[in-house]
């Protein structure tokens, strides 16, 4: 008899994928279970975003979260890092067009941020939401990796365990 | 002089950046294979695959050996494994932050049934 089977859940791996599409590119894809305007609004309004931007795995916090979205207007996210260190993320919106797409810049690291575009494909109820970053070369995007990477590694403590099963989750379709 | 990581990288992305080498690397992910079996699988010359492995060669990604008159490709492990622990450290934090997000939505959905029986 095998009674527990049915009931466990199926767990859903893998649904955000990440891709680097090119030297300078990178995209992030994701399916949500909800209209295109809802999701949309979550990335739009200030008191929905900062709930969802900084999860608690990542050990920080937003001291503040500011977001004026329509063309040429800025945002500002004020990173708590600890030990009264604080660290601010900033750039003004290229493109928005409600429900559907929106481009903004990252202005923190001077010149050498990336522009991104966020589209918002509905079908069917659900959202099929693209993050694409183009980075304006592609050192500043292997530079940006590793950071990413490295910051991870101090704020992930459970991430070590993951490594070990890279080399097979490569060879997969 | 030993490569530095960053090099390392560069060299990795650069193989990567090609599908048919992605398609290779996922290919021998599955199971070793030779060159020979590499071209009829991606329909291309014995050169253009020799040239597509030594590429990832190049960049540690494959390893090859030639036993007799048969040069048998597979995976170098290390590098891959760098590689890949680059971007799978970047989709785990979109992925924390997507799981947020989602019940985010499923929030907003709740409340829209609640507020839409006007």
């Amino acid at each position: 008899m095998e009674a527990t089977r049915e009931s466990e859940p199926t767990p859903m791996k893998n649904r955000t994928k990440v891709e680097r599409k090119s030297e300078r590119e990178l995209v992030v894809t994701r399916t949500f279970d909800g209209p295109a305007r809802l999701v949309f609004e979550a990335w739009t309004r200030a008191e929905l975003f900062k709930q969802w931007w900084v999860p608690k795995s990542m050990g920080m916090s937003l001291l503040s979260c500011e977001m004026d979205v329509r063309v040429g207007g800025g945002y500002r996210l004020v990173f708590d890092l600890g030990d009264s260190k604080s660290m601010a993320f900033f750039g003004r919106y290229l493109e928005v067009a409600p429900h559907s797409r929106l481009v903004w810049t990252n202005d923190e690291g001077g010149d050498d941020g990336p522009v991104t575009t966020v589209t918002f494909e509905e079908k069917a109820g659900k959202t099929l939401l693209v993050m694409h970053e183009l980075h304006p070369s592609k050192e500043a995007l292997d530079a940006a990796g590793t950071g990413a990477a490295e910051a991870m590694v101090e704020t992930f403590g459970q991430l070590d365990e993951l490594l070990v099963a890279l080399g097979t989750s490569m060879g997969r379709p | 002089m030993v490569q530095s990581p960053q090099a390392r990288l560069d060299d990795s992305f650069a193989a990567l950046s090609d599908a048919t080498r992605r398609g290779v690397l996922e290919q021998l992910g599955r199971s070793d294979a030779s060159i020979t079996q590499l071209a009829d699988k991606f329909h291309m010359t014995l050169t253009g695959m020799k040239k597509h492995v030594g590429v990832l060669e190049e960049a540690g990604l494959v390893t090859t050996e030639k036993v007799g008159r048969v040069r048998t490709c597979k995976l170098g492990p290390r590098r891959l494994e760098e590689e890949t622990a680059w971007l799978e450290k970047y989709r785990q934090l979109w992925d924390a932050r997507f799981d947020e997000l989602e019940k985010i939505v499923d929030e907003l959905k709740r409340k829209e049934r609640f507020d839409g029986s006007d």
